[in-house]
């Protein structure tokens, strides 16, 4: 039975359950309403979620577990040498037997792959046919303990509101359950890096060189030095702020003090459409425009500037960080009340030496705070610098030569063709967890100070 | 008021009065199609404090920050007539108003020090413009605009901190420190004491007679007891326009018009 | 010191009126170095859409040749009077063979000159098969007739025809060589080359040649992913900024529940895509480049954005409604759901929207998630292997042929062309319902 077709089914007999609900504590009541603790409603609506709950847990524990269960019977299916050699190539292996599965055919593959396929559509179907049942016995055991509540004196209407509040308050959940499911899976695979690679050597180390190691041949190990990559991270989140900083602030300073609304209104907008562009049209932007540019406006100066270029990625996420400061900023300069306008005007300063000796001042912690966000976003930042920057981790402060940076080294080690339990995959955990750790730090100090900042001026 | 009625009351204030430092006639402001100030003529003198009351906008602070010009950091303000200083229109083109300011200080409702030290809040107006280039002069510059304002003694050993760390009344004394510091002819009050509590405000009364000896002083007010208190002249807006004024004494014990007299005995306001 | 006298002498001379004009000066200066960074600002805007419209026109055009093709029943192998199965069934290579001879019957190369027509067969896209076989299957009658045919020009010829390629360059640097551009030159003068509609841009799926390529899988798989988005996020959005905002104790768990939240929100994209790796594909074994997991993890992604706007929407509708609610009887829930969050809506979807719009254009987690595989088929359930918009962009932007940079730049049209229709829809929501209390 499709999924969607359980799910339709589901909502049918939750709806049938809200009816019976609702029929039910008519007839006890025997037509006298102003004796139910709750409205008619409420009783329904009881059953309802008592069953719809109990169905929809059900299948989605069992959607969890299928897959992992399903896999485990292949894999114990699996012939003796396929599932203790290289796990690339068990990998492979279960990969021929999917695919067998959805075609019938194991176009001539070895004879275990096509028999383990039809095992796999067995085991699917069954596992389907067992969700369906399981699903259906929890709704009607659902169905009848809530049927049986629905009585006058029971308080529906609570009963009701209490089984929503704890929905809402798993809903509230997902968002730590995430952090924990980043940390926990990032965790669990650094440690298992580390348990490859010695901490200090990748802390430390001064070369990237994880070496292509086919599956298998397990020799090379490879160096894994983080610094050469932390710092081409570091080196274009400078060269971006050095764009970013003064064009973002300065227009900020612009739109709030001196721009009259009419030029307010239009030019606001237009500087965050800028924020509204997905990066990889900046990063193609940087690949066919500005990459092209500077190497041949470097070669008619003398320059020799690679096309992807620290330079390159470091002025296109410039241009992408912005509206990211001007906006920030334009909220922290806002705030920074009236009055010390006044006060300074009074004694007869200029505009710009209000700006410049009051005003700023009393907005730096607060401006210096949105820096910091949009730093943390530059480190992020992925597609840009994985168009841009290149993939040699050159430990230079040469701008014109290419780098490369923590998040292009994720990207480029786990799309690439190592098998998963390799240090070479497994790096990008530790990049990853690495990348987490410095953006989170940054975030938690700049809401810090941006917080203190705003109860200044509150 | 009619013409005449003027007439005889300015005589009278000319008359054993020191030298007419702002001289207005007929200022209008608009903001925007709104009328805020209907035609207000008045003289403000030297080494007098000029009390303007009335109730809540009536356009007395709005007449107030014609003075020093403030009125041009609001979009859609605009004022018309004449506003001589010592003979000159602040009005005119030729007349810079950074340049006036420095002339005209004025003093906020609520305290408004900058989030600077101390010192820093008073050697601002010196800095920027020109008045005190080295260091000692500077220093001297803040001590005695300190001393002026009665805060030395309560902040001479602490000039490093935040003038935003003072108590309310402390930050207001700060601020005319700070105005002082300019060495300005006319200081602009604009109700200085209704942040504060009564004992703050008895310090800063103190401090505004003290001040008359050397500068002409306009104060905004609500308190018709501190009117009475401080000022020697004062005139009674209402509605946009001067109902009346003269004399503070004059005023209070026997005003001429029964708007004045309502207001304050307290039937409206 | 100075005291008043001595200051307004200062003020009168000469040293005095020359800073004034210095500090003027600088103001002047002040005021035009923010004009010129905004300047700046849009100056970089409108390089950028230049580049992407005046490159993207382009691709929405591709070249095709119009030729005679005599579609006998004895060439293509079949009977007078076939059905359309089995026309579905005649052999690409016998259907590209018919088409390459009606070109060189149009070029008139001789039968015996085995070079000329190989390299009149690079003119002809290598999709012309598929092309005839669509034509055939719609009308099987055609059958026996001679029809002229627009065949799509193959993606070398493109870029000459619209001039994106030097056709001065040396003739060993050029992919048409010399007897091929005479060629290009004399069908254009015949009227039998012209730029199209590339129709195929919205309803062919990954190719290696430019002119077959399009984005139907990218834009089916982003619209599932929008779906799931929208059906995940929301309701566990708003569900948890209710609690937050409205039922949520004052405790240690629930501080900790809006720190994470906040953080959640600045957490790289990159990081998301390292979850749905090791949780949904390494762990829960969904299928890998699947429109599911890249929807569930950019659900979580939007997630804290729903949320946060939802707290904000929630947290500005008056106390006093509530308390109007609950003053004639409601339940704190009725008061809730019947009164503030109806309230809230307007805010709620405007923050929905700019989350939605900024999980369209989010490209780095989908490629952690297996998204940027070579995808023929259009999918048909979140299940089937897909990629999105964004890294259609990013995996053409990769590719070396030329006609490949046009169709970059139209992708991104249609990219920006949607973002641009979500966020001026939250504006309007906006500003039509902005309720200021």
């Amino acid at each position: 039975m499709s999924l969607s077709i359980l799910v339709f089914l589901t909502a049918g007999l939750t709806f049938a359950a809200y009816m019976s609900g609702v029929f039910r504590v008519r007839a006890v009541s025997g037509g006298n309403l102003s004796t139910l603790h709750s409205r008619p409603t409420y009783y329904g609506a009881y059953v309802a979620l008592i069953v719809g709950l109990a169905a929809l847990c059900v299948m989605i524990l069992w959607l969890v577990g299928e897959n992992i269960l399903i896999r485990g019977i292949i894999v114990d299916g699996l012939p003796e040498a396929v599932r203790n050699g290289p796990p690339a190539e068990m990998e492979l292996a279960l990969g021929q037997i999917a695919n067998a599965a959805k075609a019938g055919d194991a176009f001539g593959a070895e004879p275990y792959v096509s028999q383990l396929a039809a095992t796999y559509n067995a085991v699917s179907a069954s596992s389907r046919l067992y969700m369906t049942i399981a699903m259906f016995v929890a709704a009607a055991g659902g169905f009848a303990v809530a049927y049986s509540q629905v009585k006058p004196e029971t308080r529906a209407r609570n009963r009701v509101e209490t089984v929503i509040k704890a929905v809402l308050f798993l809903c509230s959940c997902v968002a730590v359950l995430t952090t924990l499911g980043i940390v926990l899976s990032m965790l669990f695979e650094s440690v298992h890096f580390f348990s490859m690679v010695n901490p200090a050597d990748f802390f430390f180390g001064l070369t990237w060189d994880p070496r292509f190691s086919a599956a298998g041949s397990g020799g090379e190990a490879g160096q894994f030095g983080l610094i050469p990559v932390l710092w081409g991270t570091i080196f274009i989140t400078l060269l971006s702020m050095l764009v970013a900083v003064p064009i973002g602030l300065m227009s900020a300073i612009y739109l709030a003090e001196y721009a009259g609304p009419r030029f307010r209104a239009t030019a606001k907008p237009l500087l965050e459409i800028l924020a509204g562009i997905p990066t990889v049209v900046y990063g193609f932007f940087a690949l066919v425009t500005v990459g092209p540019f500077l190497r041949d406006f470097g070669g008619t100066i003398g320059l020799d500037i690679d096309a992807r270029s620290a330079l390159t990625a470091g002025i296109v996420m410039g241009i992408m960080i912005i509206p990211f400061v001007s906006s920030l900023s334009d909220d922290v300069i806002n705030a920074v009340p009236q009055s010390l306008r006044d006060g300074s005007a009074a004694l007869g300063a200029t505009k710009s030496e209000t700006i410049r000796k009051v005003v700023l001042p009393a907005a730096l912690p607060g401006i210096v705070g949105s820096i910091i966000l949009a730093v943390s976003r530059a480190v992020g930042e992925t597609m840009i610098v994985v168009m841009a920057a290149g993939v040699a981790a050159n430990l230079t402060a040469n701008p014109f030569e290419a780098v490369t940076t923590v998040t292009v080294k994720i990207v480029s080690q786990l799309t690439g063709d190592h098998e998963f339990t390799s240090p070479q995959t497994l790096v990008a955990f530790a990049l990853g967890m690495t990348l987490f750790v410095i953006t989170l730090g940054l975030n938690i100090y700049a809401l810090h100070i941006v917080r203190k900042y705003r109860e200044q001026y509150d | 008021m009619d013409k005449r009625q003027a007439e005889t009351a300015e005589k009278q204030m000319v008359e054993g009065a020191a030298e007419a430092k702002f001289v207005t006639r007929g200022v209008h402001v608009f903001y925007g199609e709104k009328e805020a100030i209907k035609g207000v003529d008045l003289t403000i003198y030297n080494n007098e404090v000029t009390a303007l009351i009335g109730p809540s906008g009536c356009g007395k602070s709005t007449y107030l920050r014609c003075l020093n010009r403030m009125n041009d950091t609001v979009e859609s303000a605009r004022v018309t007539g004449s506003i001589l200083l010592d003979g000159t229109d602040i009005y005119d083109k030729k007349v810079d108003v950074v340049q006036l300011r420095a002339r005209v200080g004025m003093v906020f409702q609520k305290p408004n020090p900058f989030p600077k030290s101390i010192y820093e809040n008073v050697a601002y107006g010196p800095k920027i413009h020109g008045l005190a280039s080295k260091k000692a002069d500077v220093d001297a510059i803040v001590e005695t605009s300190l001393k002026k304002a009665g805060l030395w003694n309560e902040v001479s050993d602490r000039l490093d901190t935040q003038g935003t760390a003072l108590s309310g009344g402390q930050q207001q004394r700060l601020c005319i420190a700070r105005a002082i510091a300019v060495s300005p002819e006319v200081i602009l009050m604009d109700e200085p004491c209704s942040a504060l509590d009564p004992i703050a405000t008895a310090r800063v009364e103190e401090l505004i007679d003290e001040l008359r000896e050397n500068y002409a002083i306009v104060i905004v007010t609500h308190s018709m007891q501190q009117a009475a208190r401080v000022s020697q002249k004062t005139a009674f807006f209402h509605l946009g326009d001067i109902v009346e004024h003269g004399q503070t004494e004059q005023i209070f014990t026997n005003p001429r018009e029964e708007r004045t007299r309502d207001y304050i005995t307290g039937r409206f306001g | 010191m100075t005291d008043a006298s001595t200051a307004k002498a200062y003020f009168q001379s000469e040293a005095a009126a020359k800073l004034v004009r210095k500090r003027y000066a600088a103001e002047r200066r002040f005021r035009f170095y923010g004009m010129a960074m905004i300047a700046v600002a849009m100056f970089f805007l409108a390089v950028l859409f230049y580049t992407i419209i005046s490159g993207g026109i382009m691709g929405f055009q591709t070249t095709s040749i119009k030729v005679p093709v005599p579609l006998t029943a004895e060439s293509l192998g079949v009977e007078q009077g076939a059905t359309p199965e089995q026309l579905r069934d005649i052999g690409g290579f016998k259907l590209t063979k018919i088409a390459r001879n009606a070109l060189y019957t149009q070029l008139g190369i001789a039968d015996a000159e085995k070079p000329l027509k190989s390299q009149a067969d690079k003119l002809l896209s290598n999709g012309i098969d598929t092309q005839l076989r669509e034509i055939l299957q719609n009308d099987p009658a055609i059958v026996g007739s001679t029809v002229d045919v627009w065949l799509l020009a193959h993606g070398a010829v493109d870029p000459f025809v619209k001039g994106q390629i030097d056709r001065n360059l040396p003739e060993d640097q050029r992919l048409l060589n010399n007897q091929q551009l005479a060629w290009v030159d004399r069908l254009e003068k015949d009227g039998r080359l012209e730029l199209q509609f590339n129709s195929g841009l919205f309803t062919n799926g990954a190719s290696a040649d430019p002119e077959l390529a399009g984005v139907a899988v990218a834009l089916i798989g982003s619209l599932f992913i929008m779906i799931l988005v929208v059906a995940a996020a929301l309701p566990i959005g708003v569900g948890a900024a209710v609690y937050l905002e409205e039922f949520a104790p004052r405790n240690r768990f629930t501080d900790l529940v809006e720190v994470n939240i906040n953080n959640l929100a600045a957490v790289p994209s990159i990081v998301f895509g390292i979850l749905g790796l090791a949780i949904f594909i390494n762990f829960m074994h969904l299928p890998r480049s699947a429109p599911i997991v890249g929807g569930l993890v950019l659900s979580l992604m939007t997630l804290p954005t729903v949320i946060i706007a939802t707290r904000a929407a929630l947290g500005a509708v008056p106390p006093s409604i509530k308390e109007a609610a609950l003053g004639v009887g409601a339940s704190k829930m009725q008061a809730v759901f019947h009164h503030i969050l109806p309230l809230a809506m307007p805010g709620i979807l405007t923050g929905l929207i700019i989350g939605l719009a900024r999980a369209l254009g989010e490209t780095a987690p989908l490629i952690m998630i297996g998204m940027v595989a070579a995808v023929f088929e259009v999918p048909s359930s979140p299940f089937d292997p897909a990629t999105a918009l964004p890294v259609q962009i990013y995996m053409w932007a990769g590719m070396p042929e030329r006609g490949f940079v046009a169709l970059t730049s139209a992708a991104i049209i249609i990219l920006l062309v949607f973002l641009l229709t979500m966020n001026a829809t939250a504006v309007v929501l906006r500003k039509r319902f902005e309720r200021r209390w």
